[in-house]
Formats: structure tokens, sequence, C-alpha cells
């Protein structure tokens, strides 16, 4: 053991076992050894247990709310899709507003994304004066927490070009040109326009778990979340890699890739440890960016040409690389299979020379 | 002094072939499209001419031998755009002056891409450089003046499928011909290629236009003989053969000073046939045909796809010493070995070195001529090799000496590897020795079933017999079954017991007690060798040994070892503690968690502190003991394992009257309207959630139920409680009820119109109408009942069938992506091009399957 000199011997710092002198002894013993492919094994233990898990997704009780598991999320995580097919958050509240269920609903209907129709009683198109009278709905307001100074303010903001008229219960926009066509058009326009709430925060619900509650979300948006003021940024997550990545930094993404990857294969029961998962995490975050486990992701950076063109599309791979005059150095896998050489990984990697016949009868 | 590497591949270059190349390489000119004469000989200058190889005996003229041959040419009697080069054509046209060939960018702009061009490269990432490229070429076609001869420059398009032209508008546009643009790209100076990211060295633009078409060796493209005595020639040969019989036609019209429309023609048709030689699949061309109408498969459609070259040939390869066969449960052998029947055996050889402690063995061998075991060749010092016949033993026999390699026939105890499909984890194949056998399939323990996920209901599985000292060195160490009991996915043991196994120590260790007799018949028919402990107690002056203390004699004697599990107390099983002090089982029951596989807590423990040698020993024991209790006991099942008392009957009845109650109650305030909808929800939605709500809720009622009244009794039950197969949710299935089939998380909602079937009547929302199953399995189910379990069935195997693929194909993505990844010397985890992915595997470099299930120390 003495010589293996690569190999760790201190316990990594912070932990703490009941018997240390064990710990201690057999941590160097469970280092892994070099040429280990670790690859492969991390890909397979990822891959295997991709046969038994379920195509189901998960529906709450209470709200309309179904988020994707299992082995389609699985597959869109390593894909790195852009969004999810069902985006969803997780957000934490700070000390005092977790506590109660009113509180947090309060919070969570104004996280929700409230356009126009969603408070509108009726729509009408006035012709004579060309205006467009939206006459709102007082409780739907009141269940929502907005009222009509706000929804008037905003409405300012964002339609700069017409004029909003507040009256009692209902706004008037006015269209300039009093055609028919316009009119409509912007009556259309004005059914969705954004009123309240975070952009892209579809629907709601507070749950609790412990002993406070959480909101969870259809639709994300964190890096206006974490703006809002009650919200504890520190805890709050997103399935959305992409907007962690935005808002939080790659590392961030990297850890959320991990912890996503693990729940979902732990809510099925599958044993997987995570320093697989980590690898392909790293794998797939190592240059900054998100990179999925697809030809256009990793495989596409991979610096064999043989190795790009085993996997998908070869044609094009091969034609790139004799313009370029590329060179396979041979140094990875496939390539070896391929002219059937030794591969330099496991018992592949070390290498001995001797000195044979006509050399050795020189000196 | 015989197979050592004295040479290797160190790295592959590619590149576009020089025209003077193909020329210089090339052994012959194709010029007739006829291969064969009228004798059946291949034509000189034809697509068979033998200088390019002679595969056929029959068919060789003399001065040829047998053997693979050198390329061919066709000498093109126009240029050729090589379509698989088309896009680079049209960037370096687009890109390049027509007057000057320099590239059209300015002398600041250059410098500034070079630059780039150069960091992309050092960065060894192929797509980062591919961007670069794209923005110079995008760069260099906009400007409207040639930057270094003020020529002004058009507008290049080019046409879908193959074609340039050169003009503003539509009705202006001039078509270039192959002649002009080669013309074009001759001029483009070797520097200004570089900026295109393109390597003049070995592609420069020119030699993307083919006057010269390299023609394969015939081994490439083998003609196959047809048992009717008609050849058939390979595709490519067809292809070619369009081509040469085209190229000529046009060489005779332009010689002939033919208008110049049946030159075009007669070129188009030519670009066509090169065009489809390199690829049949290109949108726009219509795919060349064979006469029967089947589309020809030329060099593109080789390398493609799961049958293509790359995957089928390369990848992945065809080997020789396999066998394959239908495999069988054998539970008396041990778990590393495999049973091979002697068909294979006598079949399969093995190579052994001749030594002068062996010689006397290999001389019987070499004796028992056609006969097992035998030695079937025999290698020379000198190389030769010689089959063993009747005439050849006696000379054989005498020259004989150490040194000699002998290949003889597979015997007890050599090694192989064994495999099933789908290979979806390294346990998928793994070492065993081999253990002969009578019969016709191969023999595996049912415990190693695990691993390989196999069953035995018709399951074949392969098996590969490694040749070399260094590959049965491997296969020893690395490979064999007893260092693989431990997964890498979560570090814990995947191999243990299995079923009977587990429910017969379950037995032996719950409260049982053995004659002096009965222990030692017990002990030596698993073949212990040992000797029985003092015995536990007497009973009058009979001495009784507890089934605890023959378990204990399999384990080491200084193992200590505690973990949560059972105990046997007053008469039941409860939760306790298992403990083992100094080898002796002193506490507890011993079940599945323990000696199971999937995590057998012993066996690990076993493994990570003694070794896998005593590991794979203690399973083998622990298999054969299970079996031999379970043997005694008698596992058999009755049809009254499954009633259940009066009182629990009535208590199932009220439960399901009382559902039904509350179920008729809901409906009824959801017709009359009293329903308050959940926020966000419809009012029928609300019912619908409500409704699932009190229909989930009967089943976990009954299984308590069911779960108080068992008694320990039934070897049903006792199978459930020590994990060994049965599970109490199958006993509540077959006594209780069904309970609420749930489909996609909704009761079962659709079907006819207002009903699901046409035994309710219309608008009845009742539990019953939507799936609630209120029979049992031991009682049977109703026609309806039957009918929505099938629903759920159906959707299920769909499901699964839907999943295989996907995940399939997930799992090919993820190892072809992290394949190259290796720790280094260093401890570093690197990838292919040494760049460093993690600095220690997992954070804290701990390999999983050395772990204690994934921790150093598993608390």
């Amino acid at each position: 053991m003495a010589e293996r000199k690569w190999i760790k011997q201190d316990l990594p710092k912070g932990m703490k076992f009941k018997n240390d002198k064990l710990a201690k002894t057999r941590y160097p013993e469970m280092q892994v050894d070099p040429g280990e492919a670790v690859g492969v094994i991390s890909a397979q233990s990822l891959g295997e247990p991709g046969t038994q898990l379920t195509m189901r997704s998960f529906h709450f009780v209470g709200a309309e709310l179904s988020v994707t598991l299992g082995l389609p999320r699985i597959i869109e995580i390593l894909d790195a899709r852009k969004i999810p097919s069902t985006p969803t958050m997780h957000i934490y509240l700070k000390s005092p507003h977790n506590k109660s269920k009113i509180k947090s609903d309060q919070i969570a209907q104004r996280l929700k994304q409230t356009v126009l129709k969603d408070i509108a009683k009726e729509f009408v198109m006035d012709l004579a004066k060309g205006e467009v009278n939206v006459l709102l709905n007082k409780e739907e307001m009141v269940r929502r927490s907005v009222d009509i100074d706000a929804v008037y303010n905003q409405l300012k903001k964002t339609l700069k070009t017409f004029e909003v008229i507040k009256k009692t219960s209902s706004l008037s926009i006015l269209e300039k040109e009093k055609d028919i066509k316009k009119l409509y058009k912007l009556k259309e326009k004005l059914k969705d326009t954004f009123v309240s709430g975070v952009n892209g925060i579809d629907d709601v619900m507070a749950y609790k778990s412990g002993n406070e509650f959480i909101i969870q979300t259809f639709g994300s948006n964190l890096r206006s979340v974490l703006n809002i003021p009650e919200v504890d940024f520190t805890r709050t997550k997103t399935n959305n890699f992409y907007e962690i990545e935005d808002a939080l930094g790659i590392e961030a993404a990297r850890k959320a890739i991990v912890e996503e990857t693990m729940e979902i294969l732990d809510k099925e029961g599958m044993l997987v440890d995570r320093r697989h998962i980590s690898l392909m995490a790293d794998i797939m975050t190592r240059d900054g960016t998100i990179k999925g486990v697809t030809r256009h992701g990793i495989t596409k950076e991979k610096e064999s040409v043989l190795a790009r063109a085993a996997f998908e599309v070869p044609i094009t791979h091969l034609i790139e690389a004799s313009v370029k005059g590329e060179v396979d150095n041979l140094t990875s896998v496939v390539e070896n299979v391929m002219i059937n050489q030794p591969v330099p990984i496991g018992t592949g990697l070390p290498e001995l020379f001797i000195k044979m016949g006509k050399e050795l009868k020189k000196k | 002094m015989r197979n050592f590497v004295t040479k290797e591949v160190g790295s592959i270059k590619f590149g576009l072939m020089n025209p003077s190349d193909i020329k210089r390489l090339s052994k012959v000119i194709v010029k007739t499209p006829e291969i064969y004469d009228s004798d059946g000989y291949p034509v000189r200058n034809g697509l068979m001419d033998p200088e390019m190889g002679v595969l056929d005996p029959g068919m060789g003229i003399k001065r040829f031998k047998l053997g693979a041959g050198g390329y061919g040419c066709i000498r093109l009697s126009r240029p050729i755009v090589h379509i698989l080069y088309r896009t680079h054509v049209y960037s370096f046209l687009r890109g390049t002056c027509s007057e000057c060939g320099r590239i059209a960018l300015d002398e600041k702009k250059k410098a500034k891409f070079k630059a780039k061009l150069k960091l992309a490269k050092q960065e060894k990432n192929p797509n980062t450089y591919k961007k670069v490229t794209r923005d110079i070429i995008k760069a260099a076609a906009t400007p409207k003046v040639c930057p270094h001869c003020a020529h002004p420059r058009i507008k290049l398009n080019f046409v879908k499928p193959q074609t340039y032209t050169e003009g503003l508008k539509k009705s202006e546009s001039r078509r270039l011909w192959p002649t002009e643009i080669r013309e074009r790209l001759e001029k483009i100076p070797d520097e200004d290629v570089r900026i295109f990211g393109v390597d003049p060295d070995h592609a420069r633009p020119e030699w993307m236009i083919l006057t010269e078409l390299l023609v394969p060796p015939i081994r490439v493209r083998p003609s196959i003989t047809l048992e009717t005595g008609e050849r058939s020639e390979d595709d490519l040969t067809h292809k070619l053969s369009d081509v040469v019989r085209v190229n000529q036609r046009l060489l005779e019209n332009i010689n002939a000073g033919a208008p110049e429309i049946i030159i075009e023609d007669l070129w188009d048709l030519l670009q066509y046939h090169v065009t489809t030689y390199f690829n049949n699949n290109i949108s726009g061309i219509p795919p060349a045909r064979h006469r029967t109408r089947r589309q020809l498969k030329t060099l593109a459609q080789r390398l493609k796809g799961k049958q293509g070259i790359f995957r089928q040939n390369l990848s992945g390869k065809r080997v020789n010493f396999c066998a394959r066969s239908v495999i069988s449960p054998d539970s008396h052998i041990d778990i590393n070995e495999v049973g091979v029947p002697t068909r294979i055996a006598r079949e399969i050889t093995v190579p052994e070195r001749v030594t002068e402690w062996n010689i006397k063995w290999i001389s019987e061998l070499i004796k028992n001529v056609n006969g097992y075991p035998a030695v079937r060749y025999i290698t020379t010092n000198e190389g030769g090799r010689k089959k063993i016949t009747d005439e050849s033993v006696e000379s054989i026999l005498e020259e004989l000496e150490p040194g000699y390699l002998a290949d003889r026939t597979l015997i007890d105890g050599d090694i192989v590897l064994f495999n099933r499909q789908p290979s979806l984890h390294r346990m998928s194949m793994m070492g065993h020795r081999v253990k002969v056998v009578p019969g016709e399939t191969l023999r595996i323990n049912p415990a190693v079933t695990i691993p390989y996920n196999a069953d035995f209901d018709g399951d074949e599985m392969n098996l590969h017999v490694p040749q070399t000292e260094e590959a049965r060195a491997e296969a020893e160490t690395l490979l064999l079954l007893q260092n693989q009991i431990v997964t890498p996915r979560y570090g814990l043991s995947i191999i243990g017991a299995h079923e009977d196994s587990v429910l017969g120590c379950y037995y032996l260790t719950k409260n049982r007690f053995f004659t002096k007799a009965e222990a030692s018949e017990l002990i030596t028919s698993i073949g212990l060798d040992t000797t029985l402990p003092k015995p536990e107690k007497k009973d009058g002056k009979i001495e009784l040994w507890s089934g605890s203390q023959i378990f204990s004699l399999l384990l080491p004697k200084d193992l200590d070892f505690e973990t949560k599990g059972k105990e046997f107390k007053n008469g039941k099983t409860v939760k306790g503690k298992v403990i083992i002090k100094g080898g002796e089982l002193v506490q507890g029951l011993i079940d599945n968690s323990l000696i199971g596989s999937e995590g057998g807590l012993l066996i690990h423990k076993l493994y990570l502190d003694y070794g896998s040698d005593i590991a794979s020993e203690f399973v083998n024991y622990v298999i054969h003991l299970g079996l031999a209790v379970a043997k005694n006991v008698g596992l058999t099942m009755s049809f009254n394992d499954f009633d259940i008392s009066d009182s629990v009957k009535k208590r199932i009845n009220e439960l399901l009257d009382d559902t039904n109650k509350k179920a008729e109650k809901l409906i009824k305030n959801y017709k009359a309207g009293k329903i308050e909808p959940y926020p966000g929800k419809t009012v029928t939605e609300t019912f619908e959630t409500k409704m699932q709500g009190l229909l989930s809720n009967p089943r976990s009622v009954l299984g308590e139920l069911i779960d108080n009244e068992v008694k320990e009794t039934t070897h049903l039950v006792n199978s459930a409680k020590a994990g060994a197969g049965d599970k109490t949710r199958n006993i509540v299935l077959m006594s209780g009820f069904k309970g609420q089939t749930d489909l996609r998380g909704e009761r079962i909602n659709f079907g006819y119109d207002g009903r699901t079937i046409a035994h309710f009547e219309k608008g009845d929302l009742g539990p019953d109408a939507h799936g609630f199953i209120s029979s049992n399995y031991a009682n049977g189910l109703n026609a309806h009942e039957v009918f929505f379990e099938s629903i759920t069935g159906r959707d299920n195997f769909m499901d699964t069938a839907m999943r295989t693929p996907k995940s399939g194909y997930l799992q090919r993505r993820l190892t072809n992506a992290l394949q190259d990844l290796r720790v280094a010397y260093d401890g570093t985890v690197r990838d292919g091009s040494r760049r460093i992915i993690q600095f220690a595997f997992g954070g804290d470099g701990i390999d999983v399957a050395k772990s204690d299930g994934g921790q150093i120390i598993n608390e």
C-alpha cells in the first residue's frame, strides 16, 4: 500500500464516524483504481434501472397540476431540453409567512400570473366611442389580491399607444381609429394582457410539508420569483435548469440536475449511487453551459472522429473530418475496438515495451 | 517468441484523395462496362479485372493468384461534383473572388479570424471550431467587391440538390458547370483555404470536384454465385458499371463533336450516377434502383445505421470459441459454476501450453482422438498447426515437447464468460467455472438469475471461452462471478439466496430444534465439513440443537454483526434486532434482508470484511442449507390458506357496505348540486377527486385487517414475512377484495355513452360502474370486474412495450457519451482527450463497488 502514493489516505474533511479507526483504514482501500472505466459504470448504473422506471406522471389532488416523472423525465433531463414538458417550482417562504395556510395562499395567488380575462366579467366594444370597456369581476380580484388601481397602472405601462380610462368598476381603453377590425383586435389583445403576478406561473398551490407551507407552481420563472421579498431564495427551486443557470450560475444548475435525478429515482424506489449521477451532471456542465447527452451535446464534443461517427450520423462526421484533415489519435475506447487494438482503459491502460530482436543484438 | 505486438496503429488521418494519388494508387483504369466475357472470365479493364483481386478460384487468369487486389480508377470524361462535399464547394465559391481566387476578406479581418481559428483548434472541441468557420464563411460571402482585386462579385446560388448558378435574378442566372467550378477552386491559394477551416494539405478544394473516381477492390464488393450457377453482383459493382457506361458514352460523344445539349445531358446523367454511387438517399434525387425495384445500397448506406459498417462490424464483432443454448436451473452447482453440456464441451477448445509438468496428461488427451476429453489441434514450436486424426496421432505424440500449444477440449474448472442479452450492466457478462454436465442446456444456479435478469422460460445465453493466458487471468481476477457480488450501482450485494432458500433459512432460525441425527443429516447434506457444537438444550435425554446454531456453522468464527431485522418472541414475529456475536447467531431471524439478493446485508458484510472467497462460499452454503431445510419442512400450499375467519369476513362486508353508502351519499350531494368546487376545479372534477379519495380508503383499511388476521402457520404468510417471494398484498388480493382499479390516476370514466359498459345504467356514478372491484381472487371476479382489470392490464402492457425501446436508446446514448471516461493515475476522472471531468470520482474517490452501500461505513 505504501507505494501507491496517488491514493488518498485522509478522510474527507468534516466526516465523522462512530468507528473512526475503521473508517480511516477503509477509506484508502475504497479508492477507485486508476484506469477504472467509471464512465461506463456510471452510464450503466443509470441506464439499467431505466428499464424498470414507469412512464407515469404524478398528479396533485386539489389543483390541476401534474408533473412528469419516471423515465420520460429522466430522458428530458439527459436531453437538456430548454423547457421541461411540465415546468414547476417549489417556492419556500421566509419564516412568518410560511406558518399559516392563509398567508401562504395569499402569496401564492399573488404569484399566479393574472391576465385581464381572468379578472374581467365582460369585454364590451363600444363602436360609437371607439373604445373597449372591461367590466371587472370584484370577487375574482379580491381572490387574486389585485385592486383596480394596480390594474390601471399596469395597463398604462403595457399599453403605451392606447389611452386607458379608469372608472368605478370598469376600465375603458380607447382606440383612436374607429375601425371595427382594429377594435376587435384590441379586444382580443386585452384578454391576454398581463395584469399582475409572475410571468409564466400558470397555476399555484400551497401545501404543507413538515411544519411549513410550500408553494408549488405550474410554470416557472426563477429570476422573478427570487426577487419577491417573502420568498426564501435559499431553498426555492425549479425544474428548469436553464433558469437556474441564468439566475444562479452553472454550479447551481449542476447541483439541481443531480438533486432532481436522485429524487426521481428515489420516488421509484430505484437505488443508484449519487456518484454516478454526479459524474453525468459534471460532464453535462463541464464547459459552463448545459449540454445534453445527445449527438448535439456531449457526443459532438468528442475529439475522436471515429467515436463520433460510431454514434450517430457517421457520414457527416467523416466528411467534416476529411475536410479539416483531422487526426484521430485513438485515445479512447471505440476507435481502438474498431481497429482491434487494446483499449486504453482498465487493464488496457498500462503499457509495457520491450526491445526485441535486432535492437537487442545491436547492444 | 510468438504473438508479440511489435507495431500499433498510433493515429488515423482523414483527408480527401488527390487525383494524382488516385492515379498512382490504381492498378487498372476501368474502361469497359462489360464485366465478364462470353466464357465467363473477367474482362481486362472491366470492373472485375483480376488486378483488383481474385476471389473465385475458377475465375482467375493464370498470372494472378487468389487474393486481395488493388484499386482501380475511372477517368471521368468531364469533372463531377462530389455530392458529399457540395456545401463545402458552395462556401468556397461564395467566399472567394471569381477573378483572383482570394478569400473576400481584407487583411485585418483575415488576421482576426485566423487567431480565432487557432484558439478553437487548441480547445480540442470540434464544435467550437465549426462555429468559427461558419462565421467566417458568412463574413466572406457579404462583400460586394473583392477587397484584393476590386473585381465585382456576382451572387452565387446553390440550387439543391447539386447545381450552382451565378446571377442576381433567376432569369439572368447562368449555370456553373463543374469544369468552371474546378478552375475557380484551383485559384484559391493555400493560405486562404486555411481560413475556411479546411486543411489544404489534405483537402484542396478542387479535389471536391472529381476527375478520377476510385474503384474499390473486389473484396469490398464481392460477387456471389447463386445455387443456380447464376452470378449476382454487388450493388456497388452495379452502380460502378452504370458510371463506366455513361462515362464511355460521354467520351465518345465529346470525341465525335456532338452538340452541346447532348453532352450536357450525358454529363448530368454521369453526375447522377456518381452521386448515387456515393449516397443513394439524397433528398431531391430519385434513388437508384435494382431491376427488382429494390433501392441500391451504395457507399453511404453501407456505413449508416444499426446495420451499417460502423455499428455492425466495427464497434462489435463476431467471434469464435463461443456457444449458445437454452438455460435451465440447477441449484446443486456452485454459483461460480456454469453447467456446460458435453456436446458443447467437446466442440470448443482452449489452448494449453505443453510443459514438462503436464506433458503426460496432454499425451493422454492426444491419444483420445475424437473422444472426450481430448486435444484437437497442436501448434508446434515453429508455429505449424496440425489437426489430430487417427493418422497423425502417432507422429504428433512422438514429436510432442514442452513449448507446444495444445488445443484441448473444455474440461471442469476452465474459466469461461457467460452472458445474457440485453447486456445492460457489467454483471450481464461474468466469468464462470465450467462444470461439464449431461443434457443439451446450459445450467446456472438460480441465484445468479438476478444479475443476468434471466428466467428459465426459454431464455438463451451465450458462452465465450477466453483463448489467451492474459484473457483467462483477467476473467478470473475481475470477471469471476464471486468478484461481481457487489453491484457498482449502489454498493450492496446483488447475488444472494432466493425464494425457497430464504424461506428455508427463515424456518431454520425460527425456533426450530433438531436431534443429533437430524442436525448431522442437514450439515452433511450440504457438504459442510464441521463438527456440531454443544447442544443448546436437552429434552429429557435427547440433545437438541437449535436452527440458529446450525446456521452459525456457516459463519466465520470472529464475525460480529448487528442490524435491524426480525425476532421471534412469544410465538410471534416482531420487528427487532439481528445479532451475530463471535460467529454465533445470538438473536434474530434470518430473512431476505440478510441473505437475499439485491441488498443482502450479511452477504455484503462478509464480502467486505472477509473477501469474495468467503462470501461466495457462504452464499453457496446458505442456498443449499435453505433448500435442505425447505425440503424437510415441505413447502406446500393449500386453498385453505386463503381462508379467513367469519368475523373478519363480516368486517370486510361491513367495510364494503360502508363505502357504498358513503359513495351513494356523495353522489346524492353531487346530483343535488351541493358540492363546493375546489379552487380551479369544476364541480364534476371535485366530485371525482372526492370519490377517488373515498374509494382508495377501504384498501388500506383492508390491508391492516388482513395483516392482523393472518396467522404464522401457513407457508404463504411465512414466505411473505421472510421476503421469500410472497407479499402480504397478494394475500389481501386473494382473500379480501381488489379495490379500485386505477387508470392513470383516475377511475375508469370512458366507454359507451354515459356508462363504461352495458352492465350498468346510463349515468351510474357508483363505485361498481367505474372499476371498483369488491371480489377477491379466491372467489373469482364478476364479468365486469374482469373487464375493468383487463383495461389496466392492457395499459400496463403497453407501457412496458413503449418503455423498452426508449430506455434502450437512453442506455446507448449514455454509454456512448461516457465511454471514454476513466480514472487517471493521479486519481482524476478524465475523458479520452485527457480533459479533467472530476478531480476525484464522485468528489471523494470512492469506488461504489468497494464501498459499504455507497458509504465508508454504512451506519
